[in-house]
């Protein structure tokens, strides 16, 4: 066991990756010398040399073309897109070449390619810093999604993401890339729980809170403070968001009988409604009150000064929760 | 200096325009540049390139035939374009690879893919025809200009790999509007990947002059990115495979990526579905006929004495038999088993997929047939 920083964690599972198999490479852009905007590949240009770690030009469709090209050849391509809000100009590529090519070639060609994606807000940042898109991809058949929310998990799934012979994105949650955890460094890659797994953080009887991201420390938080008002929260770390782990949910669910989803995303078609409809499907008769979402607002990300507003915390949380609960809450006596 | 370093130094062009070493009227121009790039075709493989070409024209108009009968969904023709495929094509080594569009089936042709493989995903029986490793070329691409980033890709890696091999990007000139063509030439350029932008300039996007795309000839394209250029008569078989073996014998020799325009022209439709009539003139289409690809080959043949009607029996005769297999394949191309439509999404299991999959294999064994839900990965 070592105690390292989110970030660090994905620093050390990138270079296991690097060490274990020379056909990973690294590419994004200052991700080399400065060891990128986050320092999340912080050294490895310096140990595994400028054809292992690539800084690119600007362009997120070229990395992200030439990724796919460079898995055409037998490489496994890991990408750092700089930003959430970067990712759209290399959209294309993403959904209609990386998703599409094992297909398209009748499973003859691998797209083994991770885009390791900083998501999310709450650092103050500028326009186009602070997104969350990943619904998008995880509505495109083809590409798997997930999220890390500690520094355990990412140290793993990173390494586990490149390892997939499918095409990964991997969703960093930013704010968090400074906050530490234990991380077992010695343990095998084989016996680690699979990165399409949910895991329960905190057990609970009266409600499933299910999230991810940076989210999971807000929600262990609302659990706590609820336990103090005598109400049991369960809180779920989805890790995956495509396939999303309906199983360990349902579980739950038929326990506690309520439901509350939440992201910062913003709510219309986000993970959220899949969660929730994906879960009455299956818990209908289950179900003590309709699932309750928590989310972002459906704006643009706002300013710095009002993404408090934006960005549900643990009032929030605790609101749903009520919701969930039927008790007094922000929307009591409001019809729908 | 030799050709190549030449063309390291800026475009390689003339003042008529382009690079050419047959006359649409048959006649053997020289070139300082290009004529020793092909002093191994004699007059033996001239009538080789002759014979792909016709054959190729043949395949290609049996296509369309097919697709006028319902057989096939969609065509696009390549009527032509045949000297800018079979000569650029012809340039390449087999551990060499091509990333093509949609209209390649010319190319596809001297990889040694079967024209029924070619047919197979315009007919919609399959989502890919061949496997790409079996021949050196991917699958096709629909998305204007995508491809020109993973053959600059698959050229990074194989320059890592410490390999002369090179990849090829063939699209047209509306794909140089693409963002993805200029940024696969910011990065062929950054990197010195050895691929050949091999763009076939056939006059129209769909109804969309080249003047709306560029104005400038497109070989000038690379300048701006450091990319030499080589505008060539992509109707004269042999300039392209000059062309071709100079922009290849440079990135073999780490002297990094080449644009080739291929001036050339689509005599067709875009695909079945357009009607050029609409967007061009008569007199522009006679003019281009005027400079017909195979012709000017038949015409070299036979000033240099050979017996050109002998010639075009023999070449009809492989042409019938390769149309004939093309049509015939049509009979064995069933259609897919309806579970297939999960195969090859992940390359792993994704419970969501896997339990779509039992559920609407469970839909269809409802009904009589249902034993057909028990195919490929049926069962997982």
């Amino acid at each position: 066991m070592t105690t390292l920083t989110l970030g660090a964690a994905i620093n050390a599972g990138l270079r296991n990756s690097l060490a274990n198999d020379d056909r990973v490479v690294l590419m994004g852009e200052d991700i080399g010398t400065l060891g990128g905007v986050f320092r999340i590949t912080d050294g490895l240009k310096a140990e595994f040399g400028a054809h292992r770690v690539v800084d690119t030009p600007l362009s997120e469709a070229g990395i992200i073309g030439t990724a796919v090209g460079l898995a055409y050849r037998g490489y496994r391509p890991v990408v750092e897109i700089q930003f959430d809000g970067f990712i759209y100009p290399g959209f294309d590529q993403i959904v209609a070449q990386v998703a599409k090519l094992h297909r398209r070639s009748r499973g003859t060609v691998k797209m083994p390619i991770t885009i390791r994606v900083p998501f999310g807000g709450g650092i103050g940042a500028a326009e186009h810093h602070s997104e969350s898109p990943e619904a998008y991809f995880a509505h495109t058949a083809g590409l798997r999604v997930v999220s890390c929310s500690d520094a355990a998990d990412a140290y793993v799934m990173i390494q586990q993401a490149i390892a997939s012979d499918d095409p990964v994105l991997f969703f960093e949650p930013k704010r968090r890339y400074h906050v530490k955890g234990e991380v077992d460094d010695r343990a095998s890659l084989a016996d680690a729980k699979p990165m399409g797994i949910a895991s329960v953080v905190t057990s609970g009887s009266d409600v499933t809170l299910v999230t991810y991201g940076a989210l999971v420390q807000v929600a262990r938080d609302a659990a706590i403070a609820a336990a103090e008002e005598g109400v049991s929260i369960e809180v779920i770390d989805l890790r995956s968001l495509s396939p999303l782990d309906l199983v360990t949910v349902a579980d739950s669910v038929r326990r506690t009988g309520r439901l509350v989803i939440a992201h910062e995303a913003g709510q219309q078609l986000g993970l959220g409604a899949e969660v929730a409809a994906s879960i009455t499907e299956r818990c209908f008769e289950y179900l003590e009150a309709a699932p309750v979402r928590v989310t972002g607002h459906d704006i643009p990300y706002p300013p710095a000064k009002l993404e408090r507003h934006h960005v549900p915390d643990l009032d929030r949380m605790l609101d749903g929760v009520d919701r969930a609960l039927g008790r007094p809450n922000s929307l009591s006596g409001v019809e729908a | 200096m030799t050709p190549s370093d030449r063309v390291a130094t800026g475009l390689l062009t003339r003042a008529d325009g382009f690079v050419q070493l047959i006359t649409p009227e048959g006649e053997r121009r020289a070139d300082p540049d290009l004529d020793r790039w092909v002093v191994d075709i004699d007059t033996e493989a001239l009538r080789g390139l002759y014979r792909d070409m016709s054959v190729l024209r043949r395949i290609d108009s049996e296509g369309i035939a097919l697709q006028r009968q319902g057989e096939v969904g969609l065509w696009p023709p390549l009527l032509g374009q045949e000297a800018a495929q079979v000569g650029s094509a012809r340039a390449l080594r087999s551990d060499d690879f091509v990333f093509g569009s949609y209209r390649e089936h010319g190319v596809a042709w001297v990889r040694g893919i079967d024209p029924a493989d070619v047919l197979r995903v315009w007919r919609g029986a399959a989502s890919s025809g061949w496997n790409p490793y079996d021949y050196g070329m991917a699958v096709p691409q629909i998305i204007i200009g995508a491809q020109s980033l993973h053959a600059t890709g698959w050229a990074m890696g194989a320059k890592w790999d410490g390999s002369d091999a090179a990849a090829v990007a063939y699209f047209g000139d509306g794909a140089t509007s693409e963002g993805d063509v200029n940024e696969a030439l910011v990065f062929a350029a950054s990197f010195e990947a050895p691929v050949v932008f091999f763009c076939q300039n056939n006059g129209w996007a769909i109804s969309e002059p080249v003047g709306l795309q560029s104005k400038q000839p497109l070989a000038q394209r690379g300048d701006g990115f450091g990319v030499p250029g080589i505008r060539v008569d992509g109707n004269d078989v042999l300039a392209v495979l000059a062309a071709t073996r100079i922009a290849l014998d440079r990135a073999r020799r780490g002297g990094g990526p080449t644009f080739i325009e291929a001036v050339t022209y689509r005599m067709g439709p875009h695909t079945t579905a357009d009607d050029p009539k609409r967007y061009r003139t008569d007199d522009e289409l006679a003019d281009w006929r005027a400079r017909d690809p195979i012709a000017r080959v038949g015409a070299l043949l036979a000033a240099s004495g050979l017996d050109l009607e002998t010639l075009e029996r023999e070449v009809e005769v492989e042409a019938a038999r390769a149309a004939g297999a093309l049509r015939a394949s049509i009979a064995t191309m069933a259609d897919p088993e309806p579970m297939t439509v999960f195969d090859h999404v992940y390359a792993e299991p994704h419970s969501h997929l896997d339990r779509q999959r039992e559920q609407y294999a469970r839909y269809l064994a409802q009904f009589d047939d249902g034993a057909s839900a028990q195919t490929e990965g049926g069962a997982r």
